[in-house]
């Protein structure tokens, strides 16, 4: 498209301005250097994560484990049924069959008891010492990459510019709310206020309690900052808050894929790897074009 | 135009899940790398000593997390060996350990040999405290022992002397070469620190043989599989080399990290 896009634009020499002028620089090299670092630097950290998990596939909430009581509140195994093993997935003490995928899974014929399946960890094969050495080589990326973005936004306008929330943005909040719903995409320089939220929310809520929790799961960490676990509501409680925030890192992950392919992929993986993104034309017949919209 | 977005986006769904089986295959892929030797595996644990450094200087010599009474609200998860097979640690347990002593050697001025009268005729230290397992479950229990330095400061450390090396008397692995002795280390700043201690007593009562009677260490700022169980010789060295696979412990030279803070 965009070759055909290119070519009419450049087929009258008159109207070339004009037309690229539709084509912004939008993104920052710091902005898609730290895109990129996070994208590697999640991926290792979901798969060791998931392996890191499996030596030990159950949540509890609280200062230690129960062993001798309950306060488990998510786990994944296996069990013995009349029809052969089965894996299930227990939330909050409701049982879901998950044979095949949670707690039970691998080749027909070499199926074997673990919490998440071969493909989703990394070694694929049950290592925590191997799952540790990359999870923890990659929270010190994700870290560094989380604050020479900050660092860099904060000097180069894109935090003040393009993430700080406005009163017009909660006033076209219900608008935008709608137009994604329509998968109706309005491409201007600036983020809208659903675009705001989600990115705003990753930088600055969940991937903070990421670190945060992490760091609350160290022995080391407890004692230099012993608060850090009061406030989370001990080390059990923050290895269970470290498990969801990675859900809805998922969740953020699988949006993100979405909207980028209902609003456009080309011009938006261009903007991420180039930086150039080619925004709607200006409006015609006196409407005018919101800034956010 | 509409025609044209259909295929770019049947295009783009092909592709999508191309990506995604490479990436998948690519879970396999690494396998091969991150094996202990590896070349991106050995470029990857460079971060394990920034790890290292990083936590000491945040720590300096900070406590870890004490409990209180109320928190204690089971007994203490045993784990790895629970009940050892050796001989001559059935036969020590047979004599309830009269026979038993803590040797200490190596690096050090006056090699001692300790009873567990003399152990627990020193000054003690009682502390509740969390135990974090490598797997990642927790269990909170008060440990009554000798503090380690007091030991160290009876024998004398040689100034040389930069590693404190546990050999303990439970089998953990067999291999071509005979039966292998859990065995692991830590430096003389943790093994200096104040909680850290030779622990006869858990929970109020003599240490069981499942949580590593007579002694076992505890160092609370770090994880479990630093804290050796079923002690018998205390070695002070200035390195690994001749110890193991060289790399301080049976679970580091099988790929764990020496430093246990995180």
């Amino acid at each position: 498209m965009e070759s055909v896009a290119r070519s009419q634009s450049t087929a009258g020499v008159d109207a070339a301005p004009l037309k690229d002028a539709t084509l912004i620089y939008r993104q920052s090299r710091w902005t898609r250097l730290t895109h990129w670092l996070w994208a590697i630097s999640l991926f290792f950290m979901l798969l060791s994560g998931l392996q890191i998990f499996n030596a030990r596939p159950q949540l509890y909430i609280g200062k230690e484990s129960g062993f001798a009581y309950n306060n488990t509140v998510f786990a994944i195994g296996a069990e013995n049924t009349a029809n052969g093993p089965r894996g299930y997935t227990e939330i909050f003490g409701k049982r879901f069959d998950t044979t095949g995928v949670l707690g039970w899974s691998g080749p027909a014929g070499q199926e074997r008891s673990r919490a998440f399946p071969s493909w989703a960890t990394i070694p694929s094969y049950y290592d925590l010492g191997t799952a540790r050495v990359v999870h923890f080589f990659f929270a010190w990326i994700l870290t560094t990459t989380l604050v020479v973005w900050l660092v860099a936004s904060l000097v180069n306008g894109h935090l003040r510019r393009d993430l700080t929330p406005r009163i017009d943005d909660l006033r076209h909040l219900p608008r935008d709310i709608v137009d994604h719903a329509r998968l109706k995409f309005h491409h201007t320089r600036e983020y809208n206020t659903l675009q705001k939220m989600a990115y705003g929310g990753v930088m600055f809520v969940l991937l903070p309690l990421m670190i945060i929790t992490g760091l609350a799961m160290s022995p080391s960490m407890n004692a230099a900052l012993p608060f850090l676990n009061d406030l989370l509501g001990g080390r059990q409680t923050a290895r269970t808050i470290h498990f969801i925030v990675m859900l809805l890192l998922i969740v953020f992950f699988i949006i993100h894929m979405l909207m980028i392919f209902a609003a456009g992929p080309i011009n938006e993986l261009r903007s991420i790897i180039t930086g150039w993104y080619r925004t709607d034309p200006p409006a015609h017949g006196g409407k005018t074009p919101e800034g956010s919209a | 135009m509409a025609r044209f977005m259909i295929s770019r986006r049947k295009f783009l769904t092909s592709a999508s899940l191309g990506v995604s089986g490479i990436m998948l295959s690519g879970c396999d892929a690494f396998d091969s790398q991150l094996g202990v030797g590896d070349g991106l595996r050995s470029f990857l644990e460079g971060a394990n000593g920034l790890t290292w450094r990083a936590q000491r200087l945040l720590a300096g010599d900070s406590l870890a997390p004490e409990f209180t009474e109320a928190d204690i609200r089971q007994p203490q998860r045993p784990n790895g060996v629970t009940a050892p097979d050796d001989d001559v640690y059935k036969g020590l347990l047979a004599n309830n350990f009269a026979d038993w002593r803590l040797e200490v050697s190596g690096l050090v001025e006056k090699p001692l040999s300790l009873t567990r009268e003399q152990l627990m005729n020193m000054p003690s230290r009682t502390q509740i405290t969390r135990h974090d397992c490598v797997e990642g479950w927790s269990c909170i229990a008060k440990w009554t022992g000798t503090p380690l330095s007091l030991v160290l400061d009876q024998a004398v450390v040689k100034p040389q002397a930069r590693y404190v090396i546990f050999h303990c008397l439970d089998t953990i692995d067999r291999s071509l070469a005979g039966d292998i002795k859990y065995y692991g280390s830590i430096d003389l700043i943790d093994a200096r620190h104040p909680q850290t201690i030779l622990a006869y007593g858990v929970n109020g009562k003599p240490l069981p043989v499942e949580n590593g009677a007579p002694l076992r260490v505890r160092v609370e700022r770090q994880i479990g599989y630093k804290m050796p169980k079923y002690l018998h010789r205390i070695e002070l060295v200035d390195g690994f080399a001749t110890i193991g696979g060289g790399k301080g412990g049976y679970w580091e030279d099988n790929g764990y990290d020496w430093y246990g803070g995180i």
